[in-house]
């Protein structure tokens, strides 16, 4: 989510931490268009970055430029013309703004309604540019400040590359190599924004952590960098996207985040992601392209990723676990919603190295209109991985008769005393059961609403309050006019 | 109440109800019995606005109002629920948030107010120990791993909480032990007033024991071939259809 320039200049004011300098020199600042070593030195050096990380991008540019874009995915997309793309885009002006919600698209205001979100969260959202909402203020305020008493650390990653080097230079690339793929080098060499996160020993995060407290630039989500440590004995819940539909004008979206997760700690990293998936005969729509990846290095780590997709015209990705330490624990929700023309190849990888590790799986897709769902998976036990448990369950819903669901699941087990299951199943909205509730005085919207809830009960259950009610909503939303 | 005249009714391109005629009248029960493929499910169907059943000619008024025009959600509003046959199970979504969404959607209808949380509760618990129905199982998913009694029970406690004016029960006493008969009957009986009216669709005498008809008919070959009393069912058990001079299937 966003917050507007005066809110951000505000808490600025209050909490200190962040410079003053970029917000006035906003109107005089944009990148050429393309990628070349001009261009990430001079992103480098509108973030104020210190020799180390300009260095880190130059190195990853070279690495990039020898690199091939992949093509094993099931996905039909034209490639992106990377010349055409601009890297670093300011701000908008509050004279670009829409002066109030009259101005905004109404068809983007009625979504904003049918998600229940409020009034001052729409202006918010929309880019009006209001005055200060005391309230929000107020909330920032007092959120950085329990945050600061606790020593947790939440800031952009430019800050954080200034502020604690030493912490940066010891896990930034540790989970995610600058070579890793195509996408993440690409990243390595542009990221613009992102979240640094670290929780101190012993610490349990006491909120949970949101990107809409982070102070954003007004262009993010394009080339997302997001660094999470969760020090021994930690606990933090994460928060990543918003239900409401998010526009932007760059289409290639390539985030990287890594978590690092020590002895004995926790972290959950949810994600709602409804970013535009073009229209309803598949002109436009964002390209997701994302490496996430959490390395349980710690004896007893746990990391769960709980992710809800339904926009983009392009979702790839697969947030992996590394199950490193000794009895660590991944699991993998996943909702992956496709309509019209979107297409899905999303799963996860869990890595099996040490003893007594083990893994849970559960993935529902939904495919409708003419969209294509892949499931794709990796189950992976080393040799001496004792003692591995994985439980993996992977369900289809197809709703139309042009739409597709596809498995690929992959499982390599090299180690004899592990235990894998896999389940699978494909099915349709029945005609039976659609009518046993129309019947029942329920509308066709609010029918397949409630049996697509009911479908993907398990994984939306792991979902934190905040998201969960609004996450419910954007499931009917998404799948509408998608039946009769 | 109900107001049925030479209906034909299609599905996938066959013709099944070729003509029927039944009146119903406010506070009446009603009793169709016939042999199996005669029509009887496509009847209930066709009242209730099932998509895919083609009703190529004739009116289903109901109070005054011209059924056909309304889709099935509309016509549940209007105050008509469907016991079906086989009730279908739904993953994932618990008979209470089920039976909430379902009362709320027709409140809305009827531009009456959502019921509060507190008093749906207490209505449902209710209505559940009226039928015998064990608490817990209003936590669980709609129908999922019910016998088949219970999924007639179930389908009496959606109809008590859900209070229509007219109900159409498909065989509403198949699958169910002399207990679970008597329980269902007893709901079936409850609903009885002079305000509502019942459609039950049987090929059973003994459930007709306990909720007595005031008419009973034949359905046959897609249309309504004889009606009588409550005798006409004791008449139908001691000589089967043969007996009466009612052929089955013809094509």
């Amino acid at each position: 989510m966003v917050s507007t320039l005066e809110t951000r200049q505000a808490v600025e004011e209050i909490s200190g931490d962040y410079k003053y300098g970029f917000v006035t020199d906003i109107e005089t600042v944009k990148a050429p268009k393309g990628l070349s070593e001009e261009v990430i030195r001079f992103i480098s050096a509108k973030k104020d970055e210190p020799a180390w990380l300009l260095d880190w991008r130059l190195k990853s540019y070279k690495k990039w430029l020898k690199m091939e874009e992949p093509d094993w995915a099931m996905l039909d997309y034209e490639k992106p013309d990377f010349q055409d793309i601009y890297y670093y885009a300011a701000p908008k002006s509050a004279d670009d703004r829409p002066k109030s919600l009259d101005e905004v698209d109404p068809e983007l205001l009625k979504t904003y309604e049918k998600l229940g979100i409020s009034l001052q969260e729409q202006e918010v959202l929309s880019g009006v540019a209001v005055d200060i909402v005391f309230d929000s203020v107020s909330v920032a305020t007092t959120f950085h400040k329990a945050l600061k008493e606790k020593g947790v650390i939440f800031c952009s990653i430019s800050e954080a590359a200034r502020d604690y080097p030493v912490l940066m230079k010891k896990y930034l690339g540790s989970v995610v190599p600058a070579a890793d793929n195509f996408y993440a080098t690409l990243n390595s060499a542009v990221f613009t924004d992102g979240t640094f996160v670290y929780i101190p020993k012993g610490v349990r995060c006491p909120m949970e952590l949101s990107t809409y407290f982070r102070i954003n630039e007004a262009n993010t989500g394009q080339f997302e960098r997001t660094l999470i440590i969760a020090d021994d004995n930690s606990y933090v819940s994460y928060l990543e996207g918003c239900t409401a539909p998010m526009r932007d004008e760059n289409q290639l979206h390539a985030a990287v985040v890594e978590i690092v997760v020590l002895d004995e700690a926790e972290v959950k990293y949810s994600t709602v992601q409804n970013w535009y998936p073009g229209d309803k005969n598949g002109i436009g729509g964002i390209y997701n392209f994302v490496t996430k990846r959490a390395a349980c290095r710690g004896l007893n780590s746990k990391v769960s990723w709980t992710q809800v997709e339904t926009g983009s015209a392009i979702t790839w990705k697969y947030p992996s676990c590394i199950l490193q330490g000794d009895g660590s624990v991944g699991e993998f929700y996943s909702v992956a919603i496709t309509n019209n023309y979107q297409q899905a190849d999303t799963g996860t990888k869990m890595i099996h190295i040490g003893k007594n590790t083990s893994s849970t799986i559960i993935s529902k897709g939904i495919s409708a209109g003419k969209a294509q769902n892949i499931y794709r998976g990796l189950v992976k036990v080393m040799p001496n991985a004792e003692n591995t448990r994985n439980f993996t369950q992977c369900d289809s819903l197809l709703i139309g008769d042009e739409c597709g669901a596809h498995t690929v699941p992959y499982i390599e087990a090299k180690n004899p005393t592990s235990q894998i299951e896999h389940e699978a199943t494909t099915s349709k909205i029945s005609d039976e059961q659609l009518f046993y509730c129309l019947q029942r005085g329920l509308d066709v919207e609010e029918s397949v609403s409630l049996i697509v809830n009911g479908f993907c009960k398990e994984v939306m259950q792991q979902l934190p309050m905040e998201f969960a009610v609004e996450a419910q909503k954007l499931l009917g939303i998404s799948l509408e006019g998608s039946v009769g | 109440m109900l107001e049925i005249k030479n209906l034909h009714v299609e599905v996938g391109g066959q013709k099944i109800l070729k003509g029927l005629n039944l009146n119903i009248n406010d506070g009446e029960v009603h009793a169709i019995m016939g042999p199996n493929g005669a029509g009887k499910s496509t009847l209930s169907y066709a009242i209730c606005g099932k998509p895919g059943y083609e009703i190529t000619e004739g009116s289903v008024t109901f109070k005054g109002k011209n059924f056909l025009e309304l889709e099935a959600s509309e016509r549940a509003g209007e105050g008509v629920f469907l016991g079906f046959q086989y009730p279908v199970e739904i993953p994932g979504v618990s008979n209470i948030n089920f039976l909430r969404a379902a009362i709320n959607s027709v409140r809305k209808y009827r531009n009456e107010g959502e019921l509060a949380a507190g008093d749906f509760l207490k209505l449902i618990r209710s209505k559940a120990a009226e039928l015998e129905m064990d608490p817990e199982m209003l936590k669980r998913a709609v129908n999922v791993g019910f016998s088949g009694g219970e999924k007639k029970r179930n389908e009496m406690v959606q109809m008590s909480m859900l209070d229509p004016i007219f109900a159409v029960l498909d065989e509403t006493d198949s699958g169910l032990d002399i207990d679970a008969l008597r329980i269902v009957a007893d709901g079936i009986n409850r609903m009885r007033c002079p305000e509502k009216s019942i459609l039950v669709i049987t090929h059973y005498q003994r459930l007709l024991d306990y909720v007595v008809p005031d008419f009973v008919h034949v359905l046959a070959n897609g249309k309504i071939v004889k009606s009588g009393d409550k005798s006409l069912a004791i008449r139908l058990e001691k000589e089967g259809y043969a007996g009466l001079g009612i052929e089955e299937n013809v094509a």
